[in-house]
């Protein structure tokens, strides 16, 4: 099929994404962007632990994935996009192929303001996930597929908390 | 549960391992333990709502610094508390961990008292992995 999910999570590759989504949504690859990982092998023995036998996970750096999103998108198989944080998403989405992002876990850091349980951002993440929904890009939080999705004014006024 | 605190005997009783996972299974598996054999107060159960992968693993190092175990139980292994303490005990054979913890783990663990903690852990979680037994559809017991 093509990539299902385009989520943004700082906890990378954890129970809710190979288990709360990765089952429902029949993932069978999970394409992994990080610049830290992607030059690590020892950080790519982690996650890939962390997935069953049946999934595949791909490590990119964020050039390496602009140029081969299109391969995976066209995939006969489901996947899941995967970034630790908003600015590397910023970067693929501007690269094109992107209408919608799932805002998965950001969570505490010393000057996030918290906005939701699992979403904590600083004002220039807020800008930048503005400016990804200014382009059009459906910027929702939903942490497991049985939750409500939570649309970024909503997160952003205040009424979603 | 403090990490030194009396049991329900009220014998003074030394933590010898850490319980991580999601939401409150760690204290709840621990509650069970105590509820079962009165010796949950080996245990020190982590919460980790809210927090950022090095957070976790933050606080999953302060709690061991500080209680000085060197046995990690953690609830899945694609989990971030399982995530954490692998990165805890990169390049160490001083400690362990155990993912995929369940009650009758705790429990053989609990009362190997006269095992250094690392072997009770390993030995504990062959313990845990023959408790899982499956009943029905087909006939008889099997053990999964």
């Amino acid at each position: 099929m093509t990539l299902v999910l385009n989520r943004i999570d700082d906890r990378l590759i954890h129970g809710q994404v190979v288990v709360g989504w990765g089952q429902p949504l029949d993932i069978r690859f999970i394409v992994l962007v990080d610049d830290s990982v992607a030059a690590s092998e020892w950080e790519q023995e982690l996650y890939r632990m962390g997935a069953p036998p049946e999934m595949d996970v791909y490590f990119l750096n964020v050039s390496a994935a602009i140029d081969e999103l299109p391969r995976y998108r066209a995939d006969s198989r489901h996947g899941i996009l995967l970034t630790g944080d908003i600015d590397t998403m910023r970067r693929l989405v501007e690269a094109g192929g992107i209408s919608a992002i799932n805002l998965g876990g950001i969570h505490h850091r010393t000057g996030r303001t918290q906005r939701l349980r699992y979403v904590f951002l600083n004002e220039d993440e807020e800008t930048a996930l503005r400016d990804l929904a200014s382009r059009g890009v459906a910027v929702t939080a939903q942490d497991v597929p049985g939750a409500r999705p939570i649309p970024l004014d909503d997160i952003l006024s205040g009424v979603a908390r | 549960m403090s990490d030194d605190q009396s049991s329900a005997e009220g014998e003074k009783v030394e933590a010898r391992a850490i319980v991580a996972g999601h939401g409150d299974f760690a204290s709840g598996l621990v509650s069970a333990v105590d509820v079962i054999t009165g010796r949950g107060s080996q245990l020190i159960p982590v919460a980790v709502p809210g927090l950022c992968a090095e957070d976790i693993e933050k606080l999953i190092r302060q709690r061991m610094t500080e209680s000085g175990v060197k046995v990690i139980f953690t609830d899945l292994q694609a989990g971030s508390c399982t995530m954490a303490a692998r990165r805890i005990l990169r390049g160490t054979d001083a400690a362990v961990l155990i993912a995929g913890v369940n009650l009758p783990t705790l429990l053989d663990f609990v009362f190997a008292e006269q095992m250094d903690a690392i072997d009770a852990a390993r030995h504990s979680a062959e313990r845990g992995r023959a408790a899982i037994t499956v009943v029905g559809t087909g006939g008889g017991v099997k053990q999964a």
